[in-house]
């Protein structure tokens, strides 16, 4: 190893020769983290989304390897947020990924004191039965005049503004035919 | 205004910081100082729920001086026209508007028309929801006749012309005035009103800013208003740099609003039909009649479109499209009123979709007991939120109001997509439509409400197959053939049956002109009409911004037809020319005989601006090349509203339902249709002229921080948000402190006729006390983020409030209460119900508390407006649609 080299190695020798006096960068940098590349640039692909919290609609990249999401980050392109992101579209990873979410059917019978488990191809006809029978309960055909009413008032829903357009459609269009029509979401809160 | 946007939504306040560093001046108005404040050239602090009677003082300024925009208004605005000799304005009635019938609480507004209108007399006053607002949708009721017919002065001098009639309305909204209301120094006033003003005009354009500090209100449509007024008169809508800016807070809350799961509209604004609505022809003359201006003279091609797109094939000509089949609204039948009747067992069944209404509505009590008194709940969400575990471990269980052997609602949990795992849009607060692709496949049961919603039809229709029951007709008719992706519907198949398909030819239509009332196309939601154009998803673009210009036409779509600016027609003066080449954005170009600019015109491409309509012309053919409110039954925009609105015509000031202080300008206190909910079990606090509101001396008012989201369901949960905001604090002023021996970082509860919560004190001069008419008030702050699962709990601030709301809207008055604050913690378990119970006895409180509404003038104020059999000494009604 030759003085030039030996004293390379050495990180103040760099601080006070190179261009990184404040020693935040190149002259920090040792054999380890020399060999260090952002997940980011081992990712399999990179899907455009945006952020799920507030409405400015910042624009997110999300970074996959392995089926998995790796990173978040913001899209530079996007004319809303110039690529930046808060702490809260910033902690979008573990929102996506952490142990918080629930992954399973949940279930809970009446007067039931603990959670039970559900396959989810029962739990939904469960609903399909509850669904009918909450219609037929609450079903109205007029009002006191003899006006038609047509609709249930058995069932009730809240919920869509932080779900999609094409998800909200689905939910008004399928209740709307059911007859129940006290949906509801934030938008009223 | 109402707004923190450096905290609620900091990403879009570089824009602001960006104006500011190019010279802009920046002034914020909000009851707290906040970091939005510690950016402003300006922070001014008002009383909270006073924000009308401050703009009303702008008004008042702007009016005395003459320094409204003349030409724009003259143009553009409705101030030439004159109102029919019966309006009485509220300097007339004591705060009242004239057809306030005290028995029903609401108003007839006929005579609130146009002069040459023939306004439609009617029979009495019907039930308050089947006023107006929701009879129309969001056109609002027609005008008869065009602008031309309308009888004006062009002088603005007739003492009956709307300019002069709001002159006399905000003529005591003076700056003393707004001092002794407000609590904001005259001087201070002053200075927002010249910079208001110096900042507007041919060369200057203003900005205004709101968000829910604005709309969680009993007169909440009336602060967007009272605004909509100042930036009309100053010529700042249409314009670059101008309009009116409603920050939402949910990813998709402005798309659930347009594609609405909301109970009073159809996609696209249209109104949920009701019984007055007959058939179809009934209905859409109610939406856009005969004779009027504007788009929503085509509401028969959107309505038919969407009864297409309903109900494909079953739906024909001679069958009215099915119009018969859409259920029939008849009253309130919004979230508040559902989770009462939840209360009293008259609801079986509920989902519960992405929201967390145990902590996030307003009453969190009322929302978990008639979540506990349900057969079934459906919740729907990421995480284990609160409105899923209600039946064990409810604040309720600890006071023994809940108890889990006894709850009997049966409760389904599906783990849902996160928005990494479906494709589908989100529409932003700009009305923008920004496409996400799917990233990754959604994990164990986890699954869309695409996917949820699809199946649950799917499985009903079988389920309801071969039935002959008439009921069944519906959803057995329903389309519901969207293309699939194994077994995930695909999102963009959904949104292109949005944009709408021409039926002959099996391609999607490039807007909603295309749309027609024969049948021949269908469309799930007109105004997104053109999402989809040319077989193009137009809402995945992503062109960079560094790769176009300023308006950025080719990142995601916007509604309508991507035009960014709307009503930008009013960007250039009448004859077509822009007002200043400093603020162009399109104009006539007369060699290619069409509108151009930087932005899509928002108007009709080849009209000219000197085009006058031919004599009986209506729809988009009796707008004159001037009538830039496109959408407006007479082509202006409206200062006065002479129909739509059902509390008055004209923005008030009127005190919050729960208010330490008297109305400084009217007999009438609070607003006199706000929708009480007069009950034992949402009880209010006494406000003037009630005795006792000293009990609840302080003002109270709650809102966001930037690292935690609404009810905290998809941010308590994360390690690194539930560090960085750990717990649950209450700000007061160091006076109020001392007033009521508050340590900071000690505990100290806040207390309500609803509920008591505790919260770690912290001492600010972010809050100051105010001098309102000559004695201090005191405001208090909360964050409202905490629940009592996660990473970091807290108790429910949401508890604190009671249910009253905006008549048009049915929005929550929670930005503004009263409340009493005390050092230590609450009491706990059976104690705490004592402990209110004592705080409502002192305070006099029974459920007829603040429902005796109509305060103005010597007059029979009218009955107390309490809840069908919650008075007892009233008869129980007769329940509704019973066989």
């Amino acid at each position: 190893m030759g003085v030039r080299r030996w004293l390379d190695a050495w990180p103040v020798y760099r601080q006070l020769t190179g261009t990184d006096p404040l020693g935040r960068g190149r002259a920090a940098r040792s054999a380890r983290s020399a060999g260090l590349v952002p997940r980011t640039d081992e990712a399999d692909r990179v899907a455009d989304s945006v952020c799920p919290f507030c409405a400015v609609g910042c624009a997110q990249r999300v970074y996959v390897k392995d089926g998995r999401v790796t990173q978040i980050e913001g899209n530079p392109d996007s004319p809303v947020s110039r690529g930046r992101l808060c702490p809260k579209g910033s902690a979008s990873k573990q929102l996506v990924t952490g142990p918080q979410r629930e992954l399973k059917v949940r279930y809970r019978p009446p007067y039931g004191t603990e959670w039970q488990d559900l396959d989810l191809d029962t739990a939904m006809d469960m609903v399909v039965d509850r669904v009918l029978d909450a219609r037929e309960k609450g079903w109205q055909e007029t009002d006191r005049d003899g006006r038609r009413l047509r609709r249930t008032m058995g069932i009730a829903s809240l919920g869509g503004a932080t779900l999609d357009n094409e998800e909200n459609y689905l939910i008004k269009k399928l209740f709307t035919a059911l007859g129940a029509l006290q949906v509801e979401n934030q938008a009223r809160i | 205004m109402g707004s923190n946007m450096a905290e609620a939504h900091p990403v879009g306040f570089q824009w602001v910081m960006e104006a500011k560093a190019r010279g802009a001046r920046v002034i914020h108005v909000d009851p707290r100082f906040t970091r939005t404040s510690a950016h402003a050239d300006q922070h001014v602090t008002l009383r909270v729920g006073t924000d009308i009677a401050f703009l009303g003082g702008v008004i008042n300024y702007i009016l005395s001086n003459e320094l409204d925009f003349r030409e724009y208004v003259r143009a553009y605005t409705n101030a030439p026209f004159l109102l029919s000799e019966r309006y009485r304005d509220t300097e007339d009635l004591d705060g009242l508007f004239s057809g306030y019938d005290p028995h029903t609480a609401s108003y007839d507004p006929s005579s609130w028309a146009y002069e040459s209108v023939r306004a439609e007399e009617r029979s009495g006053c019907r039930e308050k929801e089947q006023t107006d607002p929701f009879r129309h949708g969001a056109a609002g009721p027609a005008v008869e006749g065009t602008a031309a017919e309308i009888a004006s002065d062009p002088e603005l001098r007739h003492p009956r012309c709307v300019y002069q009639v709001l002159k006399r309305h905000y003529a005591r909204y003076t700056p003393e005035m707004v001092e002794r209301i407000c609590g904001v120094p005259r001087e201070q006033f002053l200075d927002v009103c010249r910079a208001w003003t110096a900042n507007s005009g041919r060369e200057r354009t203003a900005a205004l800013v709101y968000s829910v500090g604005w709309t969680q209100h009993s007169v909440g449509a009336q602060y967007i208003r009272a605004g909509a007024i100042v930036q009309l008169l100053l010529g700042n809508i249409g314009r670059p740099g101008g309009g009116i800016y409603a920050l939402r807070g949910h990813a998709s809350i402005q798309g659930s609003t347009d594609i609405p799961t909301l109970f009073n509209l159809l996609p696209g604004y249209l109104p949920m039909p009701d019984t007055t609505h007959e058939d179809l022809a009934g209905y859409v003359e109610a939406i856009g009649p005969r004779h009027t201006k504007g788009y929503w003279r085509n509401a028969d091609a959107y309505t038919v479109s969407l009864l297409k797109e309903y109900f494909g094939d079953a739906a024909t000509a001679e069958n009215d499209y099915c119009f018969d089949y859409l259920p029939r609204i008849n009253g309130d039948h919004g979230t508040y009123r559902t989770v009462m009747d939840m209360v009293e067992g008259k609801v079986s069944g509920y989902f519960v979709l992405g929201q967390n209404p145990a902590v996030g509505s307003a009453h969190g009590k009322l929302q978990r007991l008639g979540m506990a008194n349900l057969d079934w709940v459906v919740v729907r969400d990421l995480t284990m939120i609160e409105s899923a575990t209600f039946w064990k471990d409810a604040p309720e269980i600890e006071t023994g109001e809940i108890a889990t052997e006894r709850c009997r609602t049966e409760v389904f949990f599906f783990p849902a997509a996160s928005h990494v795992e479906k494709s589908g849009t989100f529409t932003q607060t700009q009305r923008m439509l920004q496409w996400r692709d799917q990233a990754v496949e959604p994990p164990g049961d986890c699954r869309s409400e695409l996917w949820f919603f699809y199946h649950l039809g799917r499985r009903l229709k079988e389920r309801l197959a071969g039935s002959a029951d008439e009921r069944d007709r519906p959803v057995l008719d329903l389309a519901w053939d969207y293309r699939m992706e194994g077994d995930e519907p695909d999102g963009a198949d959904v949104l292109r049956h949005i944009n709408g398909i021409d039926l002959r030819t099996g391609r999607t239509v490039n807007g909603y002109s295309d749309l027609k009332a024969d049948g021949s196309t269908a469309c799930g939601c007109w105004i997104y009409s053109g999402v989809y154009a040319d077989e193009v998803n137009q809402s995945r673009r992503r062109k960079s911004r560094f790769e176009q210009g300023p308006y950025e036409a080719e990142w995601g779509w916007t509604w309508p037809l991507n035009r960014r600016v709307l009503y930008n027609r009013a960007s250039a003066d009448p004859e077509g020319r822009p007002w200043s080449e400093r603020k162009a954005l399109v104009w006539w170009d007369e060699e290619k005989g069409e509108w151009t600019g930087h932005d899509i015109p928002d108007f009709e491409l080849t009209k000219p601006p000197h085009y006058r309509p031919p004599e009986g012309a209506e729809g988009p053919e009796g707008l004159g090349g001037d009538d830039a409110f496109i959408m407006m039954t007479d082509g202006k925009a409206w200062l006065f509203a002479p129909s739509g609105l059902a509390d008055g015509p004209l923005p008030t000031h009127y005190e919050p339902h729960e208010s330490p202080v008297r109305n400084l300008l009217y007999g009438q206190q609070g607003s006199p249709v706000r929708k009480v909910y007069g009950r034992p079990d949402n009880p209010s606090n006494p406000a003037p002229p009630e005795a006792h509101h000293e009990v609840f001396p302080y003002v109270f008012t709650a809102s966001r921080l930037t690292e935690h989201h609404t009810a905290g369901g998809m941010s308590r949960q994360l390690p690194y948000l539930a560090e960085l905001q750990p717990e649950l604090t209450v700000e007061v002023s160091p006076e109020l402190a001392a007033l009521r021996g508050l340590v900071h970082l000690d505990w100290a509860h806040v207390v309500t006729s609803r509920a008591a919560v505790d919260a770690r004190v912290m001492v600010t001069d972010r809050l100051a006390p105010l001098r309102i008419d000559g004695r201090t008030v005191h405001q208090v702050w909360m964050p409202y983020h905490w629940g009592h699962t996660g990473l970091v709990s807290g108790d429910v601030v949401n508890d604190l409030i009671g249910v009253v709301a905006d008549p048009n809207v049915l929005i929550q008055e929670s930005k503004v209460l009263t409340c009493d604050i005390r050092p230590g913690r609450r009491p706990r378990g059976p104690a705490l119900l004592e402990y209110l119970q004592g705080y409502r006895d002192r305070a006099g409180i029974t459920p007829r508390t603040g429902t005796r509404i109509m305060t103005a003038g010597d007059d029979d104020p009218g009955p107390p407006h309490m809840e069908p059999g919650q008075d007892p000494d009233q008869d129980p009604a007769p329940p509704e649609g019973s066989p």
